[in-house]
């Protein structure tokens, strides 16, 4: 450095103008550019969330491009191995399992996603109203939600199924939720008053944001991130709550199928036909697996501490 | 701290009588009766006194306050369906076999699911880490009855080491067991990871580590201590959930526990026992929770004595 | 005499997913025996970072030390001794103090068992004789009740108190070298004169030699024999507290004098508020780090890192005022004594 050679030229003030620049490190982002961001680069994530579009397409289209009817018998094709005809073999009544695990990706699928929206929507609604009011309503509003919380869920699910005498999607769905949004309303709770105490959502006050404004900014964008994460988490858990369902003979009534009645059907033939078997069973694994680790890749993009 | 014990108990004794009178209420509300499912043609007078005989004819009312007091006696009930057989009798002959199973399948579940977690922390981004996730993630994703079948189909069949069904011998263990512990295994050794590497960046540690305290002292003073706090709560979850958890494994191996008369007392409509049933699991479950708190409190300073005043 | 702690030319650089943070750059000093060293500077200038590298704390965080950087206590090549080695000596004959006393301790272990851990680990004293130890311990840190406190637990106490059982278990086996990391920021001002009247009593008691790491100049004067200002992680300025205070040349050192709000409303001026922040610290520096804030800054300065000027026996500074072509500027008028 001392080499360079000085001349007094370099040694005039600049001045005041030359010491303003406050000069920003790179451009702003948005809260959900940076966490797409990080999500982006999470590879893992970003293949799971990718598979869970391939098995949604399948479970759309599989039907139409096999080309067989799902609930189409035929005694002379029964329980055949898999081959070019039949993608995934047939059944002990010749239907074509390719359509039938499609078909009953989308009882799966449906069940999962419609579960974790409602216990997203109860549990928000709920956890939301004890925090806004606060006090009493409070303590008795979240002293019900520990008294739900501690009824088994398997059994009320098995007692309420076998009490609405029905296997339709919907009852199913009231089985499962009735007392699992619980969880989701205690989040929500907790995380509303955490934000309510903060400094910086009192500051806002104090500056004279107005209350829509401050919801808008700073609780739902705050609360969402964790929901989110939360929910995604629980997809699996319904499904395979349902799988458990129709294993235990409470699933969804014929014709209708699924792919936990698909696999607790092909579990009495398993040692003559294991890929009855297999293909239903790959597909809950694989769709579980998937949602887990979008979960973890969500929660590692939205959580805001991680936040560079 | 007693205080605060003693009101955990009566929130406990508050959650079983919701439990008792929903399960109780929705019992009632299946059509039809216990006697018209059992035998297709009961003659007309057979059914009205076996109804008066069990109360059947009275308003729901009457029949929830007789319920209740006699629960309160300690008399979860008898049997509908085998005339003379008493709930309390079921219970102490088919728990015992549950217990082993779901007992054995929790121990061995936490013991490991704890061991590969804690590993896996500590490797951290190594392949131990790595496998035990892969492991984990795998145990989370694969419902149990198809690893039940799988196992099945490969230790009984193919290589018949173990028997298929039954119970008895401890050979007659090791499958169920095994394909219990998988889930819980996998999702204690997933939290416990998480709680170790929290656990590991908190300040303290820094502060252990300038003491010059070694790394398998900071890991098993300051880390394992702190991380195992939050576990806690979880275990006792799935102690709760030990009798309740077992549903599948004793419907697949065919085991006589209390999970597969629970399932075939639904079918048979058989009301008293579900109840009965239904009041123990819940009773065991509600204890659970009170061992979770009261473990919690000796185990975090901080609970202890933010109570006590 | 060879000073206790030799610092030279320690870099650090923290992998982020934005790139490299190079949060300390090209750091040397020395501490003598018994001598107290200020490392003063903003936050996120590299204090607390050179602190912890010359403890080792860094080495399971993914601070990444240049190859080239060395670090001697007493002698001893502290980067590169192996694990063992180092945790006889951390604890024993270097220790710290952390800023927050809350997370510092170990919320599920009694404050006793906390100080007799690091007695336990480098003597062969029994437990009985280490908790003896651990009560004298408080009582030197002036705990009122020291046998009952030993069983307490860490939120059971004050934020003061806290701070008085990090500096036992500091203290507890005689370090030769005491490195506190703002011991007092989370403090009452109240407590912290306390606390540092404290320190500075033990330190006269034992001998120990001490780096106080603080933003807080105006805690630096009555306990300090050397500071050192840093920016952007590199030093630029140090010397004796009386060259700092009366003779600072550096101006990001004034900036930092002017900005004590009791010299300040003393002189009846107003407070003063350096503008700007430091600089990106992912990116190489060209020129003086502190140009762009800079009210003196000159052509040279965007454009060279001006080097280390001595202007008096153990007073340095790195600014191109210091050269002979600069123009003699006035630093604001706030000083005590201005020359």
């Amino acid at each position: 450095m001392e080499n360079l050679p000085l001349n007094e030229q370099d040694f005039i003030p600049l001045g005041a103008s030359a010491s303003e620049g406050e000069v920003l490190a790179g451009k702003p982002m948005t809260y959900w550019q940076d966490a797409w961001q990080r999500f982006r680069k999470n590879k893992v994530a970003l293949f799971a969330a990718i598979l869970l579009v391939i098995i949604a397409l399948f479970t759309i289209f599989g039907p139409a491009i096999c080309g067989y009817d799902f609930t189409a018998q035929n005694v002379k094709i029964r329980n055949q191995a898999p081959s070019t005809e039949h993608w995934f073999g047939t059944d002990s009544l010749g239907r074509d399992l390719f359509a039938r695990v499609a078909v009953g990706g989308r009882v799966s699928i449906i069940i999962g996603i419609c579960g974790a929206l409602i216990v997203g929507v109860i549990g928000c609604l709920y956890g939301g109203l004890a925090a806004y009011f606060g006090g009493r309503v409070d303590m008795v509003m979240m002293r019900i939600v520990d008294i739900l919380s501690s009824i088994p869920n398997l059994l009320l699910v098995i007692l309420l199924s076998v009490v609405l005498e029905s296997s339709s999607i919907p009852t199913l769905l009231f089985a499962m939720t009735i007392t699992s949004w619980c969880g989701v309303a205690r989040i929500v709770r907790a995380q509303m008053l955490q934000i309510n105490r903060s400094e910086y959502v009192m500051a806002a006050r104090i500056m004279g944001v107005s209350p829509v404004k401050i919801v808008l900014t700073h609780f739902i964008p705050n609360t969402i991130s964790v929901i989110i994460v939360n929910l995604t988490f629980r997809i699996p858990g319904f499904i395979f709550s349902e799988a458990f369902l129709s294993y235990v003979g409470l699933g969804v009534a014929a014709p209708n199928t699924s792919w936990g009645t698909l696999a607790s059907a092909a579990q009495s033939t398993l040692l003559f036909y294991p890929y009855q078997m297999l293909f239903p069973s790959l597909f809950i694994a694989l769709t579980t697996l998937s949602f887990t680790l979008m979960g973890d890749g969500l929660r590692d993009a939205l959580d805001p501490k991680m936040r560079r | 701290m007693w205080k605060y014990i003693l009101k955990r108990l009566g929130y406990m004794l508050l959650t079983l009588l919701a439990v008792v009178s929903i399960t109780f209420l929705l019992v009632h509300t299946i059509p039809g009766d216990p006697f018209t499912s059992m035998v297709e043609d009961l003659p007309e007078e057979t059914r009205q006194l076996y109804m008066e005989k069990y109360g059947f004819d009275k308003p729901l009312i009457v029949q929830y306050v007789r319920y209740i007091t006699q629960l309160l006696t300690g008399d979860l009930g008898a049997s509908l369906r085998y005339p003379g057989r008493k709930v309390g009798e079921i219970v102490a002959q088919y728990a015992p076999v549950s217990a082993s199973i779901g007992g054995l399948a929790l121990f061995m579940g936490v013991v490991l699911g704890l061991t590969l977690g804690i590993l896996a922390a500590l490797k951290q981004n190594r392949w131990p880490d790595r496998l035990v996730m892969v492991i984990a993630l795998l145990g989370t994703a694969i419902p149990t009855f198809v690893i039940a079948a799988v196992l099945q189909y490969a230790l009984t069949v193919t290589w018949p080491v173990f028997p298929t069904t039954g119970y008895g011998t401890w050979k007659h263990l090791v499958l169920p067991v095994t394909c219990m512990c998988v889930s819980p295994l996998a999702s204690y050794a997933r939290y416990m990871r998480s709680s170790v590497l929290d656990t590991a960046n908190q300040d303290y540690i820094l502060t252990a580590e300038a003491k010059g305290v070694d790394r398998f002292h900071i890991v098993t003073r300051h880390i394992l201590r702190n991380a195992i706090l939050p576990c806690i709560t979880m275990i006792c979850v799935s102690v709760g959930g030990i009798f309740s958890g077992s549903f599948i494994i004793e419907k697949i191996f065919a085991i006589p526990g209390l999970g597969k008369y629970f399932i075939s007392a639904i079918n048979d409509r058989d009301y008293s026992v579900v109840l009965g049933l239904n009041v123990i699991f819940t009773g065991i479950y509600v204890m659970a929770m009170l061992l979770s708190d009261i473990l919690l409190m000796l185990c975090d300073p901080r609970l202890r004595l933010s109570n006590d005043k | 005499m060879e000073p206790l702690l030799k610092v030279e030319n320690l870099h650090v650089r923290f992998a982020s997913y934005a790139g490299n943070v190079h949060a300390v750059r090209g750091v040397s000093f020395e501490v003598g025996r018994g001598e107290v060293l200020a490392i003063v500077g903003e936050s996120g200038c590299g204090k607390t970072v050179t602190a912890k590298a010359a403890m080792r704390l860094l080495d399971r965080t993914n601070a990444i030390v240049d190859k080239d950087s060395r670090i001697e206590l007493d002698g001893q090549d502290m980067l590169h001794m192996p694990r063992r080695k180092l945790n006889t000596i951390r604890g024993k004959d270097i220790s710290m103090i952390f800023q927050d006393s809350m997370t510092s301790l170990n919320p599920t272990m009694t404050v006793g068992k906390q100080i007799m851990e690091n007695l336990l680990t480098h003597t062969s004293m029994t437990k009985g004789a280490a908790r003896k130890r651990a009560k004298e311990l408080l009582e030197l840190v002036e705990i009122p009740d020291p046998e009952d406190r030993l069983d307490c637990y860490p939120h059971q106490l004050s934020g003061g108190m806290r701070q008085r059982v990090m500096i036992a278990i500091a203290l507890a086996c005689d370090p030769k070298l005491l490195i506190a990391d703002e011991p007092t920021t989370a403090l009452d001002v109240t407590i912290q004169a306390q606390l540092l009247d404290l320190l500075g009593r033990i330190k006269e008691q034992n001998g120990m030699s001490v780096i106080l790491v603080t933003h807080d100049l105006g805690v630096v004067a009555s306990f300090a024999q050397r500071v050192q200002v840093m920016y952007a992680g590199q030093i630029v300025e140090h010397g004796t507290v009386e060259d700092i205070f009366k003779r600072p040349k550096h101006p990001y050192t004034w900036a930092l004098l002017s900005s004590i709000p009791g010299r300040a409303l003393s002189s009846k001026s107003e407070l003063y508020a350096l503008k700007g922040t430091p600089p990106d610290l992912r990116r190489p520096l060209i020129g003086c780090p502190f140009a762009e804030r800079c009210e003196y800054c000159m052509g040279i300065c965007k454009k060279q890192c001006p080097s280390e000027t001595e202007v008096s026996e153990g007073h340095s500074a790195s600014c191109w005022l210091c050269h002979e072509f600069a123009p003699k500027v006035q630093p604001p008028r706030i000083f005590g004594g201005n020359e």
